[in-house]
């Protein structure tokens, strides 16, 4: 039941998100591209040209030509790319299962390792260890993340070649037309160093924040009541104080999905990772307009769905929210 | 020989890089089975530092730097943290002030209840579960089956406290420590709450520590009062005798400032000044500043507890009558 | 009660502040002084002869004396580059957040001292905007740009639509900043008192309650410059920033990088060096900041 509204909460909220990028990405093409030039050469006189606008509607009112655009983008169909003469769909998705395998690395990576670091340092806070690794983590903040891919390339795909340093390497592709890079050795050979990379800046701040935010939970009456009542100290750690401190983690986390997406541009830049933001990058440069539409429809469509799943998860762990719109 | 002995507690705090305040200064305390003592002081004093020293859970930086916690022959503070962990919660359970605060908001009743089970008894769930419930019950909270499941927001201040307490009482302790178990609740409740904690501290024999602000509250309660000042113990007897005859200026003024000694139309009395802050502790008797009955000695010198009271110049019988 | 002598004492006791400070000042006198100091103006073709492109530093075989720290692809002195550089970087950096310092702090104040559903709004507003993510804003806002417009125009105007656009997309950091100090300011005595002589709203706003929320402020300032020339760097090295003839540190770094493989570290290394270096003094700045000033306010919750 409550599952039920808040799903047609969200639906409607990213039913408007979605409608104001799609002007976006309209007006972007009203303004930008002319479709003329990739269909005809210099040559053709005015007349014809005029002719040719008027064929392809190009001269319609503004919002009889919004309307066929988003005819068109509800059907998948969102313009074919200039310089791959396919559709600016078909190029991005292609182009998903990297950028998913990659941010999924960092993901693994960063949260693998802020969680026990973070724990650690909250826990231990005058540790040499603590010391080391908070000192770490403002320099970790302060270095670029286009820096960090750039040293790692340098020092382990270069100077001391352990490592890939460029593309995705061997790749499968699974029957549903998914290319994964997982199920070979070498694409998980390529995969180190982008993840690495994209996770460098993600790791101190949530090892901060973690940390921070156990601190808080730690000094709390219902944790010092927990150990008032004999729990081993694990339950009191993991258990009382470590579930109050996934709260305002997964809500920051929500707010970085924006943030990890830039970075993912940056990070497949350097590596040549043949992601989706290694192709939006290249679209800007060939003034491929309608890729560089498909890139910013489908990124938001990802930033309303993942924003959804981290919604939901936070409501499953706290039991004091409802889920939105669900209180009716 | 009694339950609990406590010898000279002293508890310190850091200051700066190399100095140490101390928030207790040396208390002493003794209590026999079933009986129930009331530990009286405005905020401050140190109560609730002595309730959590004597459960070794001290928030850091702060240590106990000296003294004994003596339990059934056996000093507290010599034990390690898994046994402590034996006694904590178990043979000595504690209520605490703010019943919003003191249930995690993240896990249901049952897991909190269960859980303090699990930690000190072997027993199936089912068998934790049917106890719980029983407790509950106890404790006079409706349809206990489904509160179970219930998380801690979901119930009233008043509801809470009675689950905090229905947790207390869950492994049978010998004591129980309840530190302003009323103080946060809303008035019309307060009464009820303190009558349960009452009851069933006589049903089952549990012996109390009942700390308050609040004279009133444990004139009703409990059978011994110890009155504390900045960190120290300024006057300690059975529970009749201080209220009728105070010796200690602190606790005649105390006294005076109960909303039920004063008649119709008289002004609520107040003791003139504040407690020091641990900080700024003056020279001679911490009181002395506030004290109508100040002498030079008193300046210049610390009473010591003896014969009940801590005082260089203590009330008379027929001037605590007045 | 926080005195400046008070501030300076603690200052001057913390070695890593003490490093974090001078390291900055050097660096912005480097680049305010660049015309004066730099061995050549890396902007003046005249200067510049393509054959003495790609040199290693001066101390390293193949090395020439006039160039310190090596040569980039076009014959540029990597030093003066960099001198030139930094002061680009921190221009961006500092105009960014004045920008973002005027929209937050007057919208914040707005935001606290109405109240209701002005409030709100804005709050809401700030929500959606930090849950973008400056950096794909300005990336997806440049890209438009630089698709629509000729790579020259596009240079001309870039340094200020870099500021403007990493400006507009921060204001919410202030924003709440002064917002939550408008809050607990707003019922205390002297607003009160400026509200019974009869202040207009205006006046108190700005005269009464702004100058005693000026501390976190200053904090988030420091940060926000580090956050500000991060993102710059960012953009440039995507190729949506400085263009390569008026090059920020973001710009150097995106010229040299290609070259990386081919041996010549120099013209990545150094200007990577001074962003870090740069970065990280206002990083450790802005925490001993906060730590000494406020410290209720907290990294991470952004």
């Amino acid at each position: 039941m409550h599952i039920i509204a808040f799903l047609i909460r969200r639906a409607v909220q990213a039913v408007i998100v979605m409608f104001v990028i799609s002007l976006i990405g309209f007006s972007i093409q009203d303004n930008l591209g002319d479709p003329l030039r990739e269909l005809v050469g210099q040559s053709v006189s005015e007349a014809d040209r005029e002719a040719l606008r008027d064929e392809l509607g190009l001269n319609d009112p503004f919002l009889v030509q919004y309307a066929r655009f988003l005819g068109n983008a509800v059907q998948g169909d969102l313009g074919t790319s200039y310089f791959f003469k396919r559709p600016a769909l078909d190029v991005i998705l292609d182009k998903f299962p990297a950028t998913f395998e990659l941010v999924l690395g960092a993901t693994f990576i960063f949260v693998g390792l802020s969680i026990p670091g973070g724990i650690y340092c909250a826990i231990h806070r005058d540790s040499w260890l603590t010391r080391i690794i908070m000192t770490g983590s403002i320099i970790g903040i302060s270095v670029p993340v286009f820096l960090t891919a750039i040293m790692l390339v340098w020092l382990f795909g270069v100077e001391l070649g352990w490592l890939p340093a460029f593309g995705r390497g061997d790749t499968v592709e699974l029957p549903w037309g998914w290319d994964t890079g997982l199920l070979t050795l070498d694409g998980w050979a390529h995969l180190v160093l982008p993840s690495i990379a994209l996770s460098s800046i993600m790791l101190p701040l949530f090892i901060r924040l973690i940390r921070a935010e156990m601190m808080e939970t730690m000094g709390t009456d219902y944790v010092r009541f927990a150990r008032a009542k004999g729990l081993s100290t694990a339950r009191v750690r993991y258990v009382h104080a470590f579930r109050n401190t996934l709260l305002p983690v997964v809500t920051v986390g929500g707010l970085m999905i924006g943030t990890l997406i830039a970075y993912t541009i940056l990070t497949e830049t350097v590596f040549q990772w043949p992601g989706m933001g290694f192709l939006f990058l290249e679209a800007v440069n060939r003034v491929d307009t309608p890729l560089i539409i498909a890139y910013i429809i489908v990124v938001g469509l990802i930033f309303v769905v993942v924003n959804t799943i981290v919604d939901f998860v936070y409501t499953l762990i706290n039991p004091m929210v409802k889920l939105p719109g669900a209180k009716a | 020989m009694p339950m609990l002995e406590v010898r000279d507690l002293h508890v310190a705090f850091p200051q700066g890089k190399t100095d140490e305040v101390e928030a207790l200064r040396g208390v002493d305390l003794h209590l026999s089975k079933g009986e129930r003592l009331g530990v009286v002081g405005e905020s401050g004093a140190g109560k609730s530092m002595l309730a959590f020293a004597i459960l070794n859970l001290i928030a850091e930086p702060g240590r106990v730097s000296d003294g004994e916690i003596i339990f059934h022959g056996q000093n507290l503070l010599d034990l390690s943290e898994r046994e402590i962990r034996r006694i904590r919660g178990n043979r000595i359970s504690m209520i605490f002030q703010d019943p919003m605060v003191t249930l995690n908001p993240v896990l249901t009743i049952g897991t909190q209840m269960m859980e303090t089970l699990r930690a000190h008894r072997r027993i199936s769930d089912a068998e934790a579960r049917r106890l719980c419930i029983e407790k509950l019950k106890e404790v006079s909270i409706p349809s206990a089956d489904s509160r179970m499941e219930a998380y801690p927001h979901e119930l009233s201040g008043g509801l809470r406290q009675r689950v905090v307490i229905a947790i207390a009482l869950l492994t049978d302790p010998e004591l129980i420590i309840a530190d302003e178990p009323t103080t946060a609740l809303d008035v019309t409740i307060q009464a009820e709450i303190m009558a349960l904690i009452l009851k069933l501290c006589r049903e089952k024999d549990v012996a109390l520590i009942l700390i308050t602000h609040d004279l009133g509250v444990v004139a009703e309660v409990t059978e011994r009062i110890m009155i504390m000042y900045a960190g120290k113990c300024v006057e300690e007897g059975p529970t009749r005798q201080i209220i009728d005859a105070p010796r200690h200026p602190y606790t005649y003024g105390l006294l005076r400032a109960l909303p039920q000694k004063v008649g119709r139309g008289q002004r609520l009395y107040q003791i003139p000044g504040s407690m020091p802050p641990i900080t700024a502790l003056p020279s001679g008797c911490a009181y002395h500043p506030r004290c109508e009955r100040v002498t030079d000695r008193c300046r210049r010198e610390i009473p010591e507890l003896g014969d009940g009271t801590a005082c260089f110049s203590p009330l008379t019988p027929v001037e605590a009558a007045s | 009660m926080i005195t400046w002598r008070g501030v300076l004492s603690r200052f001057l006791g913390d070695p890593v502040a003490i490093g974090a400070g001078v390291v900055l000042l050097v660096l912005v006198l480097m680049a305010v002084f660049a015309p004066l100091l730099a061995p050549q103006n890396p902007y003046d073709l005249m200067q510049i002869d393509i054959m003495d492109s790609e040199m290693p530093p001066a101390w390293r075989a193949g090395g020439d004396e006039r160039f310190l720290l090596g040569t980039d692809t076009q014959g540029r002195g990597v030093l003066s580059t960099i001198m030139y550089g930094t002061g680009i970087s921190l221009l961006i950096g500092a105009g960014a957040v004045v920008v973002q310092a005027v929209l937050g702090i007057t919208l914040g104040l707005i935001a606290g001292y109405r109240g209701g559903w002005v409030d709100a709004f804005l709050m809401r507003l700030a929500d959606i905007q930090m849950s973008l993510s400056t950096l794909m804003i300005a990336i997806i806002v440049l890209a438009i740009f630089s698709a629509g417009f000729d790579a020259n125009t596009y240079a001309d105007y870039a340094i200020f639509m870099l500021i403007l656009i990493i400006g507009v997309a921060e204001w919410p950091k202030f924003a709440r900043t002064v917002r939550s100090s408008v809050l607990g300011e707003k019922n205390k005595e002297y607003v009160d008192a400026a509200r019974v002589i009869g202040l207009p709203p205006r006046r108190i706003m700005w005269g009464h309650i702004l100058p005693n929320t000026l501390t976190p402020v200053l904090v988030i300032s420091t940060i926000q410059v580090a956050e500000a020339i991060m993102t710059e760097a960012a953009l440039s090295f995507l190729g949506l920033g400085m263009p390569v003839d008026r090059p920020s540190l973001g710009s150097l770094i995106r010229s040299g990088f290609e070259f990386i493989f081919s041996g010549s570290w120099w013209i990545t290394f150094y200007p990577a060096m001074v962003l870090i270096a740069l970065v990280l003094a206002l990083n450790l700045l802005g925490d001993w900041m906060r730590d000494v000033l406020n410290p209720k306010l907290r990294r991470g919750e952004d």
